[in-house]
């Protein structure tokens, strides 16, 4: 962390870090010269680390998220279903865990709610397998629910978190989420109750080795948080960072979600940041074609996504990187990214963010599928929904009038679609606007607004009105 | 040579009738749809002069080619018999005709059509009993197949193909059609054409004209030598191959004996007329006051899902089925004219029922109803009334149809979501194709609740689908008896 005391601009970060660049980049062009075929799921080299001012742990910039595990389906847990084909496969999960090990991942990030509340025990069968010191695991405080939200139920949840973890203490412990609801919701959550003092006595007993938060929402709350950093010294804080959030925060007052402004933030304070939503869950990986193609030019042999874990890893401040690693494939590939970290130079840096401008002209919705909003009380699957809607977008099939060429096959394709990933029973013209979901959304998405578009566009098409 | 074009002209009716049942897209219906009018009852009762008369005309001129080549149960009694003539050879035998029999079944027939009991014309129609076997029986294993074409479509991302929901509509439709399968199969296996020469009304009927029919099968006493090939081969047992005459009142003009004999003693030719026998057409429609209509209990009583709190992430709600209330008065498709109309004239053959690609019609007995448990009538969709050949729904224009009132809504307001799970809502009002639906305070809720203007509604049921009450809506249609212009 030794630059973790000042603010720094991108610029002055690489002016600082520009003679360790280069002394990088030489080895990893010498290790290069030794093999002339070199296989593209292979890494390159060592895995890149940082260190927390406060413990000192070694962590590495590459963390796993535990909260897309793969199903014996092949699929994420977070898609639900109750067959035995959606539970949580076991024997991937440990071999997606043994492989990251061995290739020097050592954060590893759950909570009591992911993969509708069963990521936590399958992290820690997968963890207990390797030494208790070879790992850092976080986990976080999700008292969502208000029936949740007293002290006891709050600190049964922690207990519980030891035992699924099978660990007698916690190594980064968070308070899940704040900023959603906003201030009168984190009084209630976390300070009417006692808890967050209960928290610090845990860190000071060395139950809980490092103690932050994690944000979503409300800045105010991020603000206050800080405020009495000096109270609770924050060990570490969790954002979302990533280069297009960055870029559609300027020029706005949006702080909440204008990664820049947060970690600079932290860094005035030398609190480490941990890094999450730096693929915007998949969405900067799946991008329209010619966007593909512009970031495939510059680096042919990297992937798309290896670009938004470079933005998000290149900054000093950032302790560590979450990707929510459901396949094998995404695993090699951001080891790869990682083995050892490229950081991004200035120009690359000019060249996302004109990347990020192309990528804004497209009306998606900004969901990322962390399935916070759901399950939806009436059925509805509000993340395929949105999904399925971005993936029309990003390909082109949103017809515009009947006069197009394309008009037919771009309606059958958006129609049969829809039919296909959602089924009927949970489409969107069965929201009834009850709005519950909205304040889970981490993403501040008007769910139910988004939904009516999404239903009036569908009953367009199906009416030809369009 | 008469055997062959029957053959080829026989086997294209059959696919494409089939086909008709079969296809949930409503492509084919686009095309072929024709098929159907062509039947006869059907014909009969949308009361279609150029038909009746057209068949009655080619009945006068070939024999009872309509039996042989564009009737589907006819055909499909065919097909049976030919596989159970494979091993079986020379199996028929002549058998003196069952006039008594076939005259009374006509007559009561008669009399049912003129006083419009639809669900006996239902069960009699041989087209309509053909219609039931494919949709209850063979469209759901059609689904199926599709449903798997549709899965590998999917993987290799391809939109040739959607899956369908595949269900039974009326275990009553399906029971009837297994009970008339296996009977016409037994029949047909044993004896041909038993069915079409004994009850079938319309064989009866065209039995008449055909007697005098111009072209018909004659044997050449010259050339027989009485080997009884002919009368041995004939599915209909209608050749008396010792006294060399035919009954053409049961004879379908198939050809089978023509090319059966070795001395070429029979042919197909003209005879002179001996009277034109006179046409019994005197089967009408009397739309007599009647009433099917079953005054049902009381609405069910309704017990909704409560909304979860969230306590994990991920996952999906269970949703329970929907449960059709118990309505007073049944719903039928606009184009419908009235309930009467609709019982007097659907003959149930449930092309209705294959066609509507929202779920929405489904047997009741075996003439259909509307329902919204699945899916609601849509406002862009016309297609039962497309493909209806008995003139029980009458053709109508998508603009016709969003002022055709075919019933209206009612509002439970012990069901409804702001009553029992205290939350806004109005899904009902947001879909309403005709803003009959608005939203407005009341006294006994927090929330708003939906009224229903009466006058707007016209039925279609997207309130009652769209609702998130659960089994029952908290908001459901009533069918008219008499549909009207809004």
């Amino acid at each position: 962390m030794e630059n973790s005391k000042n603010i720094i601009t991108r610029r002055d970060f690489f002016k600082r870090l520009g003679a360790g660049m280069s002394t990088m980049a030489l080895a990893s062009c010498a290790g290069g010269n030794e093999e002339v075929i070199q296989s593209t799921t292979q890494s390159v080299g060592e895995m890149t680390y940082r260190t927390t001012p406060t413990t000192g742990d070694k962590v590495s910039i590459l963390g796993y998220g535990m909260m897309r595990l793969p199903t014996k389906a092949g699929k994420s847990a977070r898609d639900g279903g109750n067959t035995l084909a959606d539970e949580i496969d076991q024997d991937m999960v440990n071999r997606l865990v043994d492989y990251a090990m061995e290739h020097g991942v050592n954060y590893y990030d759950t909570s009591p709610v992911y993969c509708q509340g069963k990521s936590e025990a399958a992290t820690g069968i997968a963890l207990s397998r390797h030494p208790r010191n070879s790992y850092y695991v976080a986990t976080k405080l999700s008292n969502f629910s208000p029936t949740l939200w007293s002290r006891e139920e709050s600190i049964k949840m922690f207990e519980n978190s030891l035992k699924n973890l099978q660990v007698d203490y916690v190594d980064y412990l968070l308070l899940h989420s704040v900023g959603n609801g906003g201030m009168e919701t984190f009084q209630k959550r976390y300070l009417d109750n006692g808890i967050l003092d209960w928290l610090a006595e845990q860190r000071a007993k060395g139950r809980i080795r490092n103690l932050g938060f994690s944000f979503h929402g409300d800045i105010r709350v991020y603000d206050y948080l800080l405020s009495v950093h000096d109270k609770y010294k924050w060990d570490f804080v969790q954002i979302q960072y990533n280069y297009v959030d960055c870029i559609q925060a300027k020029g706005t007052d949006n702080r909440s979600i204008d990664g820049d402004y947060l970690y600079n933030e932290l860094v005035k304070r030398g609190i480490p940041a941990v890094i999450m939503e730096p693929l915007l869950g998949g969405r900067l990986s799946k991008l329209p074609t010619h966007i593909v193609e512009r970031l495939k030019q510059r680096r042919p042999e990297d992937s798309v996504a290896s670009w938004a874990f470079r933005f998000a890893g290149s900054p000093s401040g950032i302790l560590t990187v979450l990707s929510g690693m459901t396949y094998m494939e995404h695993l090699q590939d951001n080891i790869r990214t990682y083995s050892p970290l490229d950081v991004l130079t200035d120009e690359e840096n000019m060249f996302l963010a004109e990347t990020a401008k192309l990528i804004l002209k497209y009306p998606t919705i900004p969901c990322n599928d962390c399935k916070y909003c759901m399950p939806c009380p009436y059925g509805i699957d509000i993340p395929a929904i949105l999904l399925h809607y971005n993936k029309c977008v990003n390909e082109g099939n949103m017809p515009k009038s009947s006069m197009d060429a394309e008009y037919a096959k771009q309606r059958r394709a958006f129609l049969v679609g829809y039919d296909r990933n959602v089924p009927k029973l949970r489409q969107a013209d069965h929201c009834i606007g009850c709005n519950q979901c909205v304040h889970h959304c981490p993403q501040n998405i008007q769910i139910p607004e988004k939904l009516r578009m999404i239903d009036g566009f569908v009953e367009d098409l199906k009416q030809e009105r369009i | 040579m008469l055997r062959k074009v029957r053959l080829i002209l026989a086997t294209i009716f059959f696919l494409c009738i089939t086909a008709l049942f079969l296809d949930f897209t409503g492509t084919v219906h686009t095309y072929l749809s024709w098929m159907a009018k062509m039947q006869f009852i059907p014909a009969v009762l949308s009361l279609n002069a150029i038909v009746i008369v057209s068949l009655l005309v080619l009945t006068f001129v070939f024999g009872r080619l309509y039996c042989s080549v564009i009737c589907p149960m006819g055909v499909f009694q065919d097909i049976i018999s030919w596989i159970a003539g494979k091993t079986k050879k020379n199996r028929f035998t002549y058998s003196p005709a069952k006039s008594i029999l076939r005259y009374v079944v006509l007559a009561l027939y008669a009399v049912v059509v003129v006083l419009g009991i639809g669900i006996v014309i239902a069960v009699l129609d041989p087209y309509a009993a053909f219609g039931r076997i494919v949709n209850t029986m063979l469209q759901p294993l059609y689904e199926l197949a599709n449903n798997g074409l549709a899965a590998i479509a999917e993987h290799y991302n391809s939109y040739a193909f959607y899956k369908v929901d595949v269900w039974v509509r009326s275990i009553s439709a399906l029971a009837v059609a297994a009970v008339t399968l296996i009977v016409i199969a037994i029949l047909a296996w044993r004896n041909g054409r038993t069915y079409c020469n004994t009850i079938c009304p319309v064989g009866t009927l065209l039995g008449f004209v055909s007697k005098y029919s111009l072209l018909k099968p004659t044997i050449d006493t010259s050339k027989c030598n009485g080997c009884t090939l002919c009368q041995r081969n004939c599915k209909a047992s209608c050749i008396n191959a010792k006294e060399h005459t035919i009954d053409y009142s049961r004879c379908v003009s198939c050809g089978d004996c023509i090319e059966k004999c070795n001395k070429k003693a029979i042919s197909y030719t003209f005879r002179k007329a001996d009277k034109n026998g006179a046409v019994d057409s005197s089967e009408g429609i009397d739309n007599g006051k009647r009433s099917f209509i079953i005054t049902a209990a009381a609405m069910a009583t309704a017990s909704s899902v409560k909304a979860q709190d969230k306590i994990l992430d991920g996952g999906l709600a269970v949703i329970l089925d929907k449960e059709a209330p118990s309505r007073k008065t049944r719903v039928v498709p606009a184009g419908s004219l009235s309930i009467d109309n609709f019982l007097s004239k659907c003959v149930g053959c449930q092309l209705c029922v294959s066609a509507c690609p929202n779920n929405v019609l489904r047997p009741n007995m075996l003439q259909p109803e509307m329902s919204f448990e699945k899916g609601y009538c849509r406002p862009e969709c016309t297609k039962c009334s497309e493909v209806c050949p008995a003139g029980a729904i009458t053709l109508i224009d998508k603009a016709e149809k969003s002022s055709i009132q075919t019933g209206h809504a009612v509002w439970s307001m012990k069901n409804c979501v702001a009553f029992s799970d205290d939350v806004e809502c109005g899904n009902c009002a947001r879909h309403c194709p005709s803003g009959a639906i608005t939203m407005v305070e009341s006294p006994k809720s927090a929330h708003k609740i939906p009224v229903v203007n009466a006058e707007r509604c016209i039925g279609c049921g997207a309130c009652e689908n769209l609702c998130p009450a659960r089994p029952f809506s908290a908001i459901y249609v009533e069918g008219h008896e008499v549909h009207k212009y809004i």
